[in-house]
């Protein structure tokens, strides 16, 4: 009995030895190039890395239609990290040791993509998430890249936004106190807010998961604000938003990207109607590029894409881009080709990357409408 | 003084929630002196139930958007999880009490039905399993292999949190991990006081909570079963001596608390409309809360727990901050075992029901 588990855990070590020797000389030889792409396709966060999937899987055709990179095809190795971190870290180091990807792509959350980071780093893998806007994100090291913009700029925008356009001077603020997203944002807010002359009435918090904010929103009505600012994730905005109405609160609310969601509809209904958020990019922009992807998207996925389509599309052009300027797949090479991207035409706006690998590029803000995102503004870096 | 009524009013609305779930809680606790860690998930399956039946096209082209279709919504989902209260009684807690059959073959059949979806995701496959899990079961039985009866208390109370891990684990399989979105069955106005504004749902919330309480309370005083059901709670044995059938009261029991707790469930989330398989966990343990400090196993003291919970909770949020929120109910919670472990309303360890 004994002997018998010997031989065949042997065997089991012998067969595994032979596939992990196999995968790895194949990248090496094999005409395609491998990169990797983790995100969160099950889980709360779904929706976010559907998005993403779904716009680098159109990049990939488009790329390898035109005949690949440095005459190989592409293929990307997905795994799911069900919006956990700590599973992030596992998928990256399993996309990197075992499927031996050139890059990795991902996450859409700032929590994961700044826990799997560093398996990145310290394999000179470089990554670029397509759509992390938490700062921190890309001082993990010089192998970590974004196309999108950072925390900081999201609440220079909507203060501006609320100040100068909307010519706001009372203004109250309801963040998610256990969310770095959130209080980032918050923070960022009050700040450029009162610089620019405004007076925060009131600054409440609630928790993610909460249902009840009543108690918090009759706070806030008593204080009278012109607008409230809630940088949240678009399960609790939604709630938060009907149940301010239902309190008789009718100022607009104002927020960022995490608002983005077709689900945002369908919890709030009509009680967001004149609130405004900031995002990467808007459906309705008229420019080719933004509606030749639209198009493409529609046809394949039968639904209008989100930013978040948008930016996975484009840090995979990024990515291919690169290769094609480094002319190899080596880490250290190819991460001083993303580093020099300059100008890159993409679907959510041009595309140069800064000393501190974040790119540099306008935000859009958005009035919700019956159910539809209606464009206001584009608010450029100072 | 506008803020701190408005306020009181948020207070009262979250704490007619509480008060709904707590009293589930106290009616089968004064039974059966077993705290029932599944009610919490009931509350949530008769949530679900409501959601779908709402959500059922037949029922909408019939019914549309109405009181009357409220209440028949609230009526189905209330039937439904008795049902579902009557199984967990029959095959998790009766098993732990006395000797009964098939409790082996329940188990497996669940066991095979699970197995079966996950291999063939058809409904052949899943039935197969099903009757595969049930077959094996029988035959154990008749073979001799019986799951071993033993009483104990905490036994009992081991076998709740059992069926309260099922239930949300189940729920998440079953329902979907992800959150849903209650709809609004009932139209909602909002009633506006100088400058005090009551939206309608609370006021039903608030009016229906009072009116179970009160039925409740004639149902335990004043009928055959609640005479039944007292004197089970007296003494189980005695009771059966004197020609209860114990088992019957005990499952009328979980039936009642069931469908308290399913229409504590639909009424919640006419509030809060977001619903999950593990919306019941907080709510089921602040209800437990309210319950122990209204004085357990007394139903109007369950009524007053909740109240007093949830104004605690939206005071301690308006004067202090949010996070502070699910801290409170356990700093009452251990104050009120502190000094007063009957209770406010509790009379000491004399018979309650």
């Amino acid at each position: 009995m004994r002997l018998a588990n010997f031989a065949l855990l042997g065997a089991l070590c012998g067969v595994l030895a032979l596939t992990s020797c196999k995968s790895g000389g194949d990248t090496a030889e094999s005409n395609e190039i491998v990169i990797g792409e983790y995100g969160s396709l099950t889980g709360g966060t779904a929706t976010f890395g559907i998005s993403t999937r779904n716009g680098i899987d159109i990049a990939v055709d488009e790329i390898n239609a035109a005949g690949g990179v440095l005459g190989k095809k592409v293929r990307v190795v997905v795994e799911d990290d069900q919006g956990k971190p700590e599973e992030a870290l596992v998928a990256v180091t399993k996309l990197i040791t075992k499927d031996k990807v050139i890059a990795v792509l991902g996450e859409v959350a700032s929590g994961s993509s700044r826990a799997a980071a560093p398996a990145a780093q310290q394999n000179q893998i470089p990554m670029i998430s397509p759509s992390s806007t938490n700062p921190n994100v890309t001082k993990v090291g010089d192998y970590i890249f974004r196309v999108c913009y950072i925390d900081p700029f999201q609440g220079y925008v909507m203060a501006k936004f609320a100040a100068e356009t909307m010519k706001f001077k009372n203004v109250a603020v309801f963040r998610d106190i256990k969310g770095a997203y959130s209080v980032g944002l918050a923070d960022v807010f009050v700040e450029e807010f009162k610089k620019m002359g405004g007076t925060i009435v009131s600054d409440e918090s609630y928790s993610e998961g909460d249902t009840d904010f009543n108690a918090q929103l009759t706070s806030i009505k008593s204080k009278n604000p012109q607008a409230i600012f809630v940088p949240g994730y678009y399960t609790e905005v939604a709630l938060i938003a009907r149940q301010a109405k239902k309190l008789g609160l009718n100022a607009p609310m104002m927020g960022g990207d995490g608002w983005d969601s077709p689900k945002l509809f369908e919890i709030g209904g009509k009680s967001l109607d004149g609130s405004f958020f900031s995002n990467h990019s808007s459906p309705d922009d008229p420019s080719p590029t933004i509606q030749k992807f639209n198009a493409t998207y529609k046809e394949r996925f039968k639904a209008t894409p989100d930013a978040l389509a948008g930016l996975g599309y484009d840090s995979a052009m990024v990515l291919f881009e690169a290769i094609k300027r480094a002319g190899t797949t080596e880490g250290p090479k190819l991460r001083d080709a993303i580093a020099q991207t300059k100008g890159h035409a993409g679907v959510t706006g041009t595309i140069t990357l800064d000393a501190e690998r974040n790119a540099n590029k306008p935000a859009v803000v958005l009035e919700l409408k019956d159910g539809k995102y209606v464009y206001r503004e584009t608010i450029t870096p100072r | 003084v506008t803020t701190f009524l408005q306020q009181l009013i948020n207070g009262i609305s979250q704490g007619a929630a509480y008060a709904l779930i707590a009293l589930g809680y106290t009616m089968v606790y004064g039974v059966l002196r077993l705290i029932n860690f599944a009610h919490s998930d009931v509350y949530m399956f008769g949530a679900f139930m409501g959601y779908y039946i709402a959500n059922n096209k037949t029922f909408q082209e019939r019914m549309g958007s109405s009181l009357p279709s409220a209440m028949v919504v609230m009526l189905l989902a209330m039937a439904l999880s008795a049902g579902l209260g009557i199984l967990i009684e029959r095959f998790a807690y009766r098993p732990g009490r006395t000797k009964t059959r098939f409790t082996a073959a329940f188990w497996l059949g669940v066991l095979g039905t699970a197995f079966g979806n996950l291999l063939g995701h058809s409904i052949a496959s899943t039935l197969a399993g099903a009757g595969i899990g049930i077959v094996v079961g029988v035959v154990a039985e008749l073979a001799g292999f019986r799951p071993v009866q033993q009483e104990s208390r905490l036994g009992l109370l081991i076998i709740a949190i059992g069926v309260s891990l099922f239930l949300e684990n189940g729920g998440q399989l079953v329902f979907g991990a992800d959150p849903k979105f209650f709809p609004e069955i009932i139209p909602s106005a909002a009633i506006n006081i100088g400058g005090l504004t009551v939206d309608s749902p609370k006021l039903i919330v608030l009016g229906v909570s009072i009116v179970l309480m009160v039925l409740l309370n004639i149902v335990v005083n004043y009928t055959k079963t609640g005479k039944a059901m007292r004197a089970v709670s007296f003494n189980l044995d005695a009771a059966k001596l004197m020609g209860i059938n114990t088992d019957r009261i005990i499952a009328a029991t979980f039936a009642l608390g069931s469908a308290l707790a399913a229409a504590g469930g639909i009424l919640v989330s006419l509030l809060y409309p977001r619903i999950d398989p593990l919306m019941g966990v907080m709510p089921g343990l602040k209800a437990f809360v309210a319950a122990v400090l209204g004085g357990i196993g007394n139903i109007p003291g369950a009524m007053v727990g909740g109240l007093v919970l949830g104004l605690a909770e939206v005071m301690a949020v308006w004067l202090g901050s949010s996070t502070y929120r699910d801290a409170i109910a356990f700093i009452v919670l251990i104050l009120i075992l502190l000094f007063k472990p009957e209770g406010i309303m509790g009379k000491g360890v004399a018979e309650k029901v």
